[in-house]
């Protein structure tokens, strides 16, 4: 559990899209100090020798790698919004570079940010008011709950599972030279450095894979998290598939095993989406429909974008009304599919319908999703759609989920935290240090794999011991 | 069972505290309240029995010696008096780190509590009492005394309840159920319904303890030998280790085999544990052999350690096999062990059932939190072992002493002393079996050595007045001493000379291929401080008593400086959230963004802190930010 008041965070401070800029703001004591590692300045002056409230033109290096040009506003405290020196860097937009300067940033020693994190400083440093108190705890809380529930609901289940996998062995040998040396009458851990080291390197392996893994950006599915919802025969297969065309690449495909959607990861014009696939849609062919749209539906609260197809060469049905309803004030595309056959849906149909379900006295009417007219048959619209999903990703409309990235960022950190203490381990053995030592970076190990399943220590120790191992008396 | 009284009267004489039993916890919290000069009264169901061992016959061992250190370094009792009466002692895990050495001693157990008992009796301000408290009274939640068995009953502004395992307890093995405590002697059977009006939350624990066998039936030569160490370091910081050399008793290791385990096996439905007789909880690390057989079936043999129970005893306690089988099923068990063949068994061995409380409802003073002036230290507090309860035992004793001069408690954290891991273990986590201290449980293990728990705990000791002024004084002086010769060491050159590469090769060290200092030499793992004098031209001389103390915590200090420093680190963070303290009278449903599981917590334990707070299951990092923002809004 990490509670370091005083270290320094760092997080993106703006949307996680295509837009001109990104920001990564950083606070706390040392982020000046970090900058300055990091930041090449006109005349390599430091920023640490620049005056407060001021902006610098420079690059963002990593060692001599130049990552981007940018600016950067220094802010010392106490007159920043934390209360803290801070420091922005603000860079090209592109999502990659955003990221790549805050991977910089923790590289050099800031932490990611906790959920909420720059509120609470600003908070506790005596920027708010009281009245404030209150809202900065729901904003804690409820930013928590989501990261902890979609930082494990984005691991990849097996990534889960080999987490779970290295803890485990971690805190059998760890219980097991706890045990001996609880009780070094009954057990002996003299000589047990060799036989740890064999599994300490099998577990730097293990983490090393993971860490490509996250390089790669397997472990997580970044991207616009999209649902496609839609009656069995609207055509919402045959659509992805036209979609998926020669020229589009699957990224990757990751059936759940364990849940029951079908995701698929692809990218338009440069936009990831992942799409979800409800599967009990699919397999509920001959079962009432009803559950199928209950189950989407759930599915689509959390979405950032909703593709709705419908099928526009029979009647709309009580179903596609309430899928209708659901969607409206949120951000979805309409796809009247099967545009090649007699429509029976048009576009006016839905708009009308769309307006009878609106309040009477909403004024808001221009506010519609967009509604194309496609044919997966023909691949007929499908440049309009990758059109509309353009701009509605460059109008900001649609966006990343800022939280799946920054908590990929602090799995990643999480990771190789436990890989150096897992090095350390090994130093240890290598030194021939005492064998309570292994216990204290193994420990460490545990605990930092711990923070991306969820997991934390509590009695994990105390009871492997009693359950693996015989204690004397 | 309900108390009601035939005839009641007053004793006119006024006490300050009454400490109920005379255990391991209530000599200690005694002796500290009436050395602070509070006048005390411990009442105990037999004064033959106090500081009485009923189970093992050892002080010390793996993290429980640090624990009798701490003790001794707050200016407790026991590690004096059992460096007066051990009979055989180790370091244990001199082979590992500086952390884990722990010191064990097999004790004469006679001796122990006749020389405590005589510490007790010549005490000034202290009282003995043979007494059964039947009624804590009370006043607006307010302690006001105790009544006696007779119906007699004694004013007190403090009571400190320690009564071990004697309450309503029960001993057993197979068939046979006695309403006793320990060793045969008469059980409390009144105070827990008293307690229970009080509105304390009473669990029921259980333990057990081996049999003792007669060592003129023991065939030795069947055993392997085990010595004591050749050079014996005291518990006591102010015993002169020279004193302790004394000659030593052996204790011998045999093993259990298959057939011990086909037996156990066979019987198993005739013990009281698996026939449901039983229903307290037993703890988890002392496993009765039968547990053993049957958790770890896997295992062929078990080690016996047979232990004498004093010098002038032939009783041998046989460590290993605890069990609450019946009697016949005992001595076929015990005689299949080799050595044991023709055992006569002495006492049989047995499970002990007894009422504790659920700990959680003590502050981290030891003092409950809803009712004043009541305390509670040792077994009674859902604790095992004797070094746990004086642990308990001095501190309860000390805050009671000071909530009577008025002073804030004395409270050691996790990052202090085993014994602020042990208490914040027990106020803090809810747990179902008798709480054990081990050195896994300690964060900062490495900051909490038995070799420095004089400079951890002896200031504190002085503050509270247990400790004198003249052992505070050589404190300061060994610190000072320990500062300067670790700043010497650290800048104190030595060249790649041939003086100097000797010494290495000899100590089988790699040659320097450039110049050092006798700092980066100590880091080194096959080297120490001492080995490295010959070439340590500039080495101060150490005034005598403290040379051997000084040299060791040079070492140690600049030989783990990196783990330390690290561990150090560690201990400010965790300090950070100890000092946010938690007031008394906060009400949690009015912190609107905690959850409501957190709520719930919250309200049950009433953390003394935030940091106490954080280490709540159920409490969620979120939740302490919330918990933070509130007291950071509300109470600044």
């Amino acid at each position: 559990m990490n509670y370091n008041e005083q270290t320094t965070i760092a997080a993106i401070s703006t949307a996680m899209s295509n837009s001109g800029i990104g920001i990564v703001r950083m606070t706390g004591e040392d982020s000046v100090e970090i900058a300055d590692r990091i930041y090449r300045g006109k005349k390599n002056k430091k920023l640490s020798e620049q005056m407060s409230h001021t902006i610098h033109y420079g690059y963002i290096c990593d060692g001599d790698e130049v990552i981007d040009e940018v600016l950067v506003m220094l802010m010392r405290g106490p007159h920043t919004y934390t209360g803290e020196d801070t420091v922005e860097i603000n860079c090209h937009g592109g999502v990659y570079v955003v990221k790549k300067v805050l991977e910089t940033v923790i590289k050099y020693g800031a932490r990611p940010a906790e959920p909420g994190e720059f509120t609470k400083r600003a908070f506790l440093n005596g920027k708010m008011d009281l009245s404030q108190a209150e809202a900065v705890g729901d904003l804690i809380t409820a930013q928590n709950e989501y990261a902890l529930k979609s930082s494990v609901s984005q691991l990849k289940g097996n990534v889960k599972e080999k987490i779970s996998n290295i803890r485990q062995k971690i805190i059998y040998h760890t219980a097991f030279i706890e045990t001996a040396l609880d009780d070094p009458e009954h057990i002996s851990v003299d000589g047990y450095g060799e036989k740890l080291k064999v599994t300490v390197d099998e577990l730097l392996g293990d983490i090393r894979h993971l860490l490509d893994t996250c390089d790669d950006g397997r472990i997580l599915k970044e991207g616009v998290n999209t649902v496609i919802l839609g009656k069995p025969n609207a055509g919402k297969s045959s659509l992805m598939n036209a979609f998926l065309g020669e020229d589009r690449a699957i990224v990757t495909d990751i059936a759940g095993t364990t849940r029951d959607v079908l995701e698929e990861h692809i990218n338009l014009q440069g936009i990831s989406l992942n799409i979800m696939d409800t599967a009990g849609i699919r397999d509920t062919e001959d079962i009432v429909e009803k559950i199928g749209v209950d189950k989407a539906i759930n599915y689509a609260k959390d979405a950032d974008l909703i593709l709705f197809v419908i099928d526009a060469s029979s009647e709309l049905d009580e179903n596609d009304i309430e899928i209708l309803k659901m969607i409206q004030g949120k951000q979805a595309i309409i796809l009247l599919n099967k545009s090649d056959l007699d429509m029976i849906v048009t576009k006016k149909v839905i708009e009308n319908k769309v307006n009878e379900l609106q309040p009477v006295n909403s004024s808001e009417t221009e506010n519609h999703n967009p509604i194309i007219e496609v044919s997966a048959k023909e691949k007929s619209g499908i440049a309009e759609f990758e059109q509309i999903l353009k701009d509605m990703f460059y109008d900001g409309k649609l966006t990343f989920n800022d939280e799946i990235y920054i908590t990929n960022v602090r799995q990643k950190t999480a990771l190789q935290e436990a890989y150096r203490s897992l090095q350390k381990v090994n130093e240890s053995i290598e030194m021939g240090m005492p064998e309570d030592f292994y216990s204290i970076d193994l420990l460490d190990a545990y605990e930092s794999l711990g923070s991306i399943t969820g997991e934390t220590i509590g009695e994990d120790l105390v009871n492997e011991i009693f359950s693996k191992f015989c204690m004397g008396k | 069972m309900k108390y009601s009284a035939n005839s009641v009267w007053e004793n006119k004489d006024q006490y300050d505290v009454a400490v109920i039993g005379a255990g391991h916890a209530g000599c200690e919290a005694a002796l500290a309240c009436a050395r602070l000069g509070f006048r005390t009264i411990v009442f105990t169901v037999s004064v033959d029995s106090i500081a009485l061992m009923p189970c093992n016959p050892n002080i010390g061992g793996s993290s429980k010696g640090h624990l009798v250190k701490e003790v001794d370094a707050l200016g407790g009792e026991m590690g004096k008096v059992i460096d007066q009466t051990f009979i055989q002692s180790k370091m244990l895990n001199k082979s590992k780190g500086p952390a884990v050495h722990s010191l064990r001693a097999q004790a004469d157990k006679n001796e122990y509590s006749k020389t405590m008992r005589q510490v007790l009796e010549n005490q000034e301000n202290l009282e003995i009492k043979q007494a059964e408290i039947v009624n804590i009274l009370t006043e607006n939640d307010e302690v006001t005394g105790v009544q006696l068995y007779s119906g007699m009953i004694y004013r007190c502004k403090a009571v400190i309840l320690c009564t071990g395992t004697y309450l309503k307890s029960r001993c057993v093995y197979g068939d046979v159920s006695m309403s006793t405590g320990p060793n045969g002697l008469q059980s409390a059977n009144y105070l827990t319904d008293c307690l229970k009006e009080l509105g304390i939350k009473m669990y029921r624990f259980k333990t057990g303890t081996p049999a003792r066998i007669d060592k003129n039936s023991i065939d030795f030569s069947k055993m392997e030998e085990q010595f004591g160490d050749e050079r014996i370091v005291p518990f006591s910081f102010t015993t002169n280790p020279n004193d302790v050399q004394i000659d030593q008793a052996s204790c011998w290791l045999t093993y259990t085999n298959e057939e011990t385990h086909r037996i156990i096996r066979e019987n198993l439905d005739r013990s009281p544990l698996y026939s449901g007789m039983i229903e307290g909880t037993g703890p988890r690390y002392c496993p009765s052999i039968e547990d053993k057989v049957v958790k770890f079936a896997d295992k062929n043999r078990h080690q016996v350690f047979i232990e004498p129970e004093g010098l002038g005893t032939n009783e041998m306690y046989v460590g290993g096999m605890s069990s609450s089988l019946p009697e016949d099923v005992q001595y076929a068990m015990y005689r299949s062990v080799p050595g044991l063949e023709n055992a006569k068994i002495v006492r049989n061995a047995y499970a002990i059932e007894y009422d504790c409380i659920d700990g959680r409802q003590l502050k981290p003073s030891l003092e409950f939190k809803n009712i004043h002036g009541l305390f509670s230290a040792g077994q009674f507090n859902g604790s095992s072992g004797y070094e746990e309860a004086a642990a308990q035992g001095i501190v309860a004793g000390i805050n009671a002493a000071r909530m009577l001069q008025g002073k804030e408690p004395m409270i050691l954290d996790r990052s202090e002393a085993y014994i602020g891991v042990l208490i914040d273990d027990i106020v803090t986590k809810e747990s179902h079996e008798p709480y054990r201290m081990m050195t896994s449980r300690a964060e900062y293990r490495l900051l909490l050595r038995q070799d420095n728990a004089d400079q951890r705990l002896t200031k504190k000791g002085y503050e509270v007045g247990l400790i004198n002024e003249e052992r505070y004084q050589r404190l300061l002086k060994k610190e000072e001493l320990i500062k300067n010769e670790i700043e010497r060491v650290e800048h104190a050159n030595v060249g790649a000379n041939e003086k100097v590469q000797t010494l290495l090769k000899e100590c089988g060290s790699t040659p320097l291929s450039s110049g050092s200092t006798i700092a980066e030499l100590i880091r080194r793992p096959e080297l120490t401080y001492d080995m490295l004098k010959p070439i340590d031209d500039a080495r101060p001389d150490f005034p005598k008593n403290l040379a051997e103390e000084v040299a060791e915590q040079v070492n140690i200090c600049i030989k783990y400086a990196g783990y330390i420093t690290r561990q150090m680190r560690q201990v400010e963070q965790f300090k950070k959230l100890e000092r946010k303290k938690i007031p008394d009278d906060i009400d949690y449903d009015k912190v609107n963004s905690l959850r409501i599981e957190a709520i719930q917590k919250l309200k049950e334990h009433r953390p003394a802190s935030i940091g106490q707070a954080s280490r709540i299951s159920g409490v969620s990092p979120a939740d302490i930010s919330v918990l933070l923002i509130y007291l950071g809004g509300v109470y600044k």
